[in-house]
């Protein structure tokens, strides 16, 4: 697993109740003018509790891996498991969050964080009747991102960092059981960037859900990830995946450690390579 | 002192006009039958005190029930629109070339229809104030972010839930925008079909003034359409305010 070859598709991974599996999946989007071939022959296995990082270089599809894996996008070619199921549809155990907060303004921030559960069954059903206790579900969500008591401030209230741990409790209410990311972070300034790192890394290993994060920042990759995929320029693939065995939990520290700085290196210069091929 | 002089500017402003106007007409010594000075006008405002209120109430109530006619007809039509790209493809030339007609040319059919009266000045009021309502709110609802919808339709949400849960209310402000815009348009297209053919109305009154070379009377009946206007529109745009106060407070397609 750890240096997959070049055809990725010669070794086909078994699909399991315990992975999210992408299984030589080309994804195709056609223009009226003419079709750009996002994805081919893509194939990347995520095992159940496993953090997965997406890095590549700008436009080589990783935010269609995102759709497809949700099921919002059909692939054109190839099959997604989630979990032991062919993805069809939308897979509606997924929570998402994206480098856009995408709050909506005229929400509480505690009411954002709950909108997920006036969608998404069973709760839709209960909501009206036990309001009360999935309040106290968001309440005690947005406390462990460190926004004890803001529930009831309004989203522009508050600040860019605030309004993403806000996301990230919106994509987790629901206890989904897998997370999809979306370069979550990359419109945040550095310090509070690093914050939300240990955010999540600690909302992960305290609720042991499955993430796969899409993401341009190789240290955020090598900081947060078990195993991190590199994707080639369009159409994209996986070209290499990169364990990452640096002992957990993780402190801000280690990335000044050689061996982290070793990770990073190798990611920037597979990067490099596939940009200028 | 800055704060103060923001709040009087608008009256400053409007009494400058009225000074300015006042003092060319007496030192070009205009004729009245031309351009009456605004002394003038607000003369025959006192003199016609009684007609011009009967006439005033026509125009705010017919203008009103055209409006709202609008306001209904154009949220129903704006979300029909916003909801389907093929209804909204299909529908937009034809909302178009209607918006492209010329309402004046509208109103002999309207009377042929209906009569003299109040019912073709309410229809007017209405084709002409709908458009910029059914525009904004199909805006409202196509500038949705397509992440969100994509949050939403990942946990299994309906096209129907995404449009109770985010499309919308996030089109409130977009609507109250409108509503600003258009009863304004809703008076002009009163004040028409009253020209056209009426037998009450600021429209009628200024009409009839106008053939009777009482021109200090035409233009106290523009004053007072202005005033209506004016106040119309005060009114709504406090309402926007009241009702999406959070548009204001946060820029929605930053997100930020």
């Amino acid at each position: 697993m750890l240096h997959k070859p070049e055809s990725a598709t010669s070794s086909a991974p078994t699909a399991t109740k315990d992975s999210v599996v992408i299984d030589d999946v080309t994804l195709i989007y056609k223009g009226s003018a003419s079709e750009v071939v996002a994805l081919r022959g893509t194939s990347l296995t995520v095992r159940r509790g496993d953090f997965a990082a997406v890095v590549g270089p700008s436009g080589c599809g990783k935010s269609s891996l995102m759709r497809l894996v949700t099921g919002l996008a059909p692939p054109d070619h190839g099959t997604i498991t989630v979990f032991g199921d062919k993805v069809r549809g939308p897979v509606k155990i997924a929570g998402m969050a994206f480098q856009n907060p995408n709050l909506l303004p005229w929400r509480k921030v505690v009411d954002n964080v709950m909108l997920p559960l006036e969608i998404v069954e069973p709760h839709r059903h209960r909501f009206r009747a036990d309001k009360a206790k999935y309040r106290a579900q968001a309440d005690a969500l947005l406390k462990t991102v460190g926004l004890d008591g803001f529930g009831e401030r309004y989203p522009w209230e508050l600040s860019g960092g605030m309004q993403q741990r806000v996301s990230l409790c919106r994509a987790l209410i629901h206890e989904p059981a897998l997370l999809m990311l979306d370069e979550p972070f990359a419109a945040l300034d550095v310090f509070t960037r690093e914050e939300l790192w240990c955010v999540l890394r600690d909302l992960w290993q305290k609720l042991g859900f499955t993430v796969i994060l899409v993401t341009h920042d190789l240290r955020e990759a090598a900081f947060l990830a078990d195993r991190i995929h590199v994707m080639s320029a369009r159409p994209g693939r996986i070209v290499m995946t990169k364990t990452v065995d640096l002992p957990r939990p993780r402190d801000l520290d280690i990335c000044f450690e050689p061996q982290f700085v070793d990770i990073v290196h190798e990611l920037r210069a597979k990067i490099a390579e596939v940009r200028n091929a | 002192m800055n704060n103060t002089m923001e709040k009087l500017s608008p009256w400053l402003f409007t009494i400058g006009l009225f000074v300015i106007w006042e003092a060319a007409c007496r030192v070009f010594q205009v004729d009245k039958f031309i351009l009456p000075a605004p002394s003038e006008a607000f003369a025959a405002m006192v003199q016609y005190w009684r007609p011009l209120m009967r006439h005033s109430a026509v125009t705010l109530w017919t203008t009103m029930a055209g409006f709202a006619l609008a306001i209904v007809f154009g949220i129903v039509l704006g979300l029909v629109v916003g909801w389907s790209r093929t209804i909204y493809r299909g529908l937009y030339p034809v909302m178009i070339g209607f918006n492209s007609i010329p309402k004046v040319a509208v109103v002999p059919i309207l009377i042929m229809w209906f009569g003299i009266g109040e019912v073709p000045a309410i229809l007017t009021a209405f084709l002409i104030s709908f458009f910029p309502i059914v525009v904004n709110v199909a805006t409202g609802l196509a500038t949705m972010e397509p992440e969100l919808e994509d949050v939403l339709r990942a946990l299994g949400a309906s096209k129907l839930d995404i449009m109770l849960k985010v499309g919308i209310p996030r089109t409130q402000p977009y609507l109250f925008g409108s509503l600003k815009v258009a009863i304004t348009l809703a008076f002009v297209g009163t004040v028409v079909s009253e020209t056209v053919g009426a037998n009450a109305g600021l429209g009628y009154q200024i009409a009839l003034a106008g053939s009777n070379f009482q021109m200090p009377l035409v233009f106290a009946a523009l004053l007072l359409l202005a005033v209506e206007g004016i106040a119309m529109y005060a009114a709504f745009a406090s309402v926007e305010q009241h009702f999406t106060r959070w548009a204001f407070r946060s820029s929605m397609s930053a997100g930020g």
